[in-house]
């Protein structure tokens, strides 16, 4: 019997007895493991959190010159207001949804998402449910998740195989012009951004 | 490679289990997980490409079981192995039982010899290949045939820079497919849009 036959045939460890041995291993590398986690705990909870893409959306719904921009190349117009993106996403292109087009993104391969604009992507975008269907079946799914869109609306599916990010920008509910900007970037959520619900 | 964690496209799964704001972690250790992979590619020990691929290269039955941050684990363990970081005995003495890693990568390869430049409105076809190493075109768009909207700035080509084959950056193209042509008769009417890298296209004349 080889190692790894005997290996295998051993209990496979608990998931996170495994991500102890990992990092005990780095540790004792140096490479202070514990240190980076400390802060990369901070950057996805405080930093790379949904209210992002929803600041920049009321943004645009209430700015038409940074709509514009912001419509025209992405990735400069979020960093006017303070958003960086990773330097390996070197585009960000933000959907437009209108009366008449509904925008979805997705990533069928893995989870690639605009994290730090709309948030890490929540646990249904990574599952394989969401991965496999919502390109061939995005108006059963999107029904199914609570949005019925007409017939006459136009889909548009969106599938992250590449380094280009994408954000959605919802339609801004005709009920709310005139509301301030911080008014209205408490209407937008995570789920609008990527797609899958209106305003 | 076709590999299980391709799956756009594929039938037979149930609803999406969706809740409204829904978490990215349930438990403490995933968000070591996600710092982790983190630290190693920002230390070069590895890089995003390297990384997709280590998942995509689990045993088939254990990508499927697995939670997301499961495959990162899986990922990340793999290629610190690989990479001569940590030996898998020494992971396995430490986890205190067996720890699976990923299965052996196939070659990868570099850009197509020849690519075009392609200009918003042209009409282009998916190569129609099977790549054995990294490759990040859905396998639902191989062969079909699409129209470019847009150019994206050049990007590394995943499919060498996954296995560490030199290469030159390449743009990706914004093309639009109809989900009629994508699956005839079964799917739902949309637009399914695609970031396809250069060395995948070909001029439909």
């Amino acid at each position: 019997m080889t190692r790894s036959d005997s290996a295998d045939a051993r209990r496979i460890a608990p998931v996170e007895q495994r991500v102890d041995a990992i990092q005990a291993a780095l540790e004792e590398r140096g490479l202070k493991p514990g240190e980076f986690i400390v802060q990369a705990n901070h950057l996805v909870e405080e930093r790379w959190i949904p209210e992002n893409g929803a600041r920049i959306v009321a943004r645009a719904w209430t700015d038409r010159a940074f709509r514009e921009r912001l419509l025209a190349d992405g990735r400069p117009a979020v960093l006017e207001l303070g958003y960086d993106m990773p330097r390996h996403h070197r585009h960000l292109v933000v959907l437009e949804n209108t009366a008449t087009v509904h925008n979805v993104i997705c990533c069928t391969l893995c989870s690639c998402t605009a994290f730090t604009i709309v948030g890490l992507p929540p646990d249904w975008y990574k599952d394989l449910e969401y991965r496999a269907r919502v390109v061939r079946e995005s108006r059963t799914v999107l029904k199914e998740m609570g949005l019925e869109l007409p017939p006459e609306t136009e889909v548009r599916v969106w599938d992250t195989t590449a380094d280009t990010r994408y954000m959605v920008l919802p339609l801004q509910p005709a009920e709310t012009v005139g509301w301030s900007e911080a008014q209205l970037a408490q209407l937008v959520t995570q789920d609008g951004l990527i797609g899958v619900a209106r305003l | 490679m076709d590999g299980i964690h391709d799956l756009g496209g594929k039938q037979g799964f149930g609803r999406v289990r969706h809740s409204p704001a829904a978490p990215a972690f349930h438990e403490p250790w995933e968000k070591r997980v996600n710092a982790l992979y983190s630290l190693a590619v920002r230390l070069g020990i590895f890089n995003m490409d390297e990384y997709r691929h280590a998942i995509e290269r689990m045993e088939p039955r254990h990508y499927l079981s697995a939670s997301y941050y499961e495959r990162s684990l899986t990922s990340l363990a793999t290629l610190c192995v690989e990479k001569g970081i940590v030996s898998r005995d020494e992971l396995e003495r430490r986890a205190e039982g067996a720890f699976p890693l990923a299965l052996a990568s196939a070659p990868g390869r570099s850009n197509a010899p020849a690519r075009e430049r392609f200009a918003r409105g042209d009409r282009v076809r998916v190569t129609s290949e099977h790549v054995p190493g990294h490759v990040r075109m859905p396998a639902y768009i191989r062969g079909k045939a699409g129209v470019v909207l847009s150019e994206s700035p050049p990007y590394p080509f995943p499919d060498a820079a996954a296995h560490g084959v030199a290469s030159v950056d390449e743009p990706t193209y914004d093309v639009r497919f109809s989900s009629a042509d994508l699956w005839p008769s079964a799917a739902d009417a949309a637009f399914v849009h695609v970031a396809v890298f250069q060395s995948y296209l070909e001029r439909l004349r």
